[in-house]
């Protein structure tokens, strides 16, 4: 890649206003550090990751509201996570995380553990039982 | 208190922190140095690990170890720490502030409030430097940031204990002990060999043969997975690829600027003609990446594309296969 081919094309880094730094050769062949301010190829995979967890979220919402799932859930896609990095937050087993997972189950959790779960996310017991809060 | 500390931007998080603190401790040390000599450079698929409900690839060595090669390899002594207690793992950080120390942490990026809300996810082997303490605040240089920036007590805490895969467990690693001189030479060498050993490693999933090995299952993976998978995992794939941190081209060009340099340092005219070679093997990388975008962009239905991409990762793969064992004959 050329000094003048880095290219400069409009992304999310603005809203940050930083630019990165990449590695390019100048006239003489020599490589020198070139400040970007985003790629378009990047920028679109970006986008399509945050649709997909958008998405995610979306679909995790219906099932709350359909019953299929519990909050937990929802607020796990909310913030981007996995069942694997939930289940080390609140330091629950794998298969108790995933048995959270079904209505009937979470009705039945106490508050120390819905708590556990509340302080993750960062909320109050009340807002994990109700996922209308979420907004 | 605050340290004199001179922060660069760097492209890379680790190489960054590692060069940062070497330039202040008084050795000049760039990035691209940082980065070969520790055999940053590397491409393999990890089966069965996924990363945002993708498959992991990556195009470097594993968080932690292009520092501890570095330092082993140009004789420099580092003191490294992990912490059950966030209590405790403060306490050595003011510690060290206060004995006029800047030192490295491992982070979380999740939590890292200054970094774009669309880039905060969960991956654990992010690295700064922290410079000093003001009140509650920590002074943090972030090579992969323009200027210097802070965070709270609390904010840093979140950070170190961040949880998931590689987590930091408060991480906290500097360089405690120099030589006189760096032994540069050897240490260049010695990363060169590695780098081309793991490339050319006889393993389907690293170096040339996982490249060839991805190429396999991106034509299989719309038929097998359908579109709307397959865009999501050629996505992840660009993403590794380019995103912040790499310099671009997958590291390829942060390793064509150290050849370059190295070069002049061993006085070897054909690692210079190599980091041509291998600036042009970037772009085709950047290539890949292009292409590969205006599949997922389109969300084309074409299988014809997935295999035009696939078909230029294995001419990568030829020409990387060729490129390091000229590079290992080559010093």
């Amino acid at each position: 890649m050329k000094k003048d081919e880095v290219p400069q094309d409009k992304s999310n880094l603005e809203s940050a206003n930083f630019k990165e730094l990449c590695y390019a050769v100048d006239e003489n062949g020599e490589y020198t550090t070139v400040n970007s301010s985003g790629w378009d190829p990047k920028t679109i995979a970006l986008d399509n990751a945050i649709q997909e967890i958008n998405a995610r979220v979306e679909d995790a919402k219906k099932r709350v509201l359909d019953n299929q799932t519990s909050p937990i859930e929802y607020y796990m896609e909310l913030h981007k996570m996995d069942v694997n990095i939930l289940a080390s937050y609140v330091r629950i087993w794998k298969w108790r995380v995933k048995r959270h997972f079904k209505p009937h189950v979470f009705k039945k959790l106490s508050d120390k553990t819905l708590q556990k779960y509340a302080d993750v996310f960062e909320i109050s017991i009340e807002q994990l039982k109700n996922i209308e809060y979420g907004d | 208190m605050e340290i004199k500390f001179t922060h660069h931007q760097s492209a890379h998080c680790e190489n960054g922190v590692v060069s940062n603190l070497m330039k202040h401790n008084g050795f000049n040390v760039s990035e691209p140095m940082v980065f070969g000599i520790g055999s940053g450079l590397l491409f393999c698929y990890i089966p069965l690990l996924m990363v945002n409900h993708a498959p992991a690839i990556t195009y470097r060595a594993m968080p932690g170890f292009i520092f501890k090669r570095f330092a082993k390899r140009v004789g420099i002594k580092i003191k490294r720490e992990k912490f059950k207690d966030p209590k405790k793992a403060k306490a050595r950080l003011d510690e060290n502030l206060k004995n006029n120390n800047p030192v490295g942490l491992q982070v979380g990026v999740y939590n890292l409030v200054y970094f774009p809300d669309e880039y905060r996810f969960h991956f654990n082997a992010h690295n700064l430097v922290v410079y000093g303490k003001e009140n509650d605040t920590y002074l943090i240089s972030d090579p992969v940031m323009e200027t210097v920036t802070t965070l709270t007590e609390k904010q840093l805490e979140k950070v170190r204990f961040a949880k998931g895969a590689f987590a930091p467990k408060g991480h906290i690693y500097y360089p405690t002990d120099f030589p006189n001189e760096l032994k540069l030479e050897s240490a260049i060498k010695k990363g060169i060999k590695q780098t081309c050993r793991e490339m050319l490693a006889p393993m389907p999933i690293v170096g040339v043969k996982g490249i060839r090995t991805i190429a396999k299952l991106i034509r299989k993976w719309p038929k097998k997975k359908g579109i709307k998978v397959a865009n999501h995992y050629l996505g992840q794939i660009v993403r590794m690829q380019e995103e912040i941190g790499t310099g671009g081209g997958g590291f390829r060009y942060i390793f064509a600027a150290f050849l370059q340099e190295s070069s002049k340092v061993l006085n070897n005219e054909r690692l210079a003609e190599l980091s041509k070679e291998m600036t042009q093997i970037g772009d085709l990388w950047r290539d890949f990446a292009v292409d590969a975008s205006r599949i997922y962009k389109n969300r084309g239905t074409k299988v014809d594309g997935y295999n035009d991409i696939a078909s230029q990762l294995e001419t990568i793969a030829d020409k990387e296969e060729v490129f390091f064992k000229k590079l290992k004959k080559a010093i």
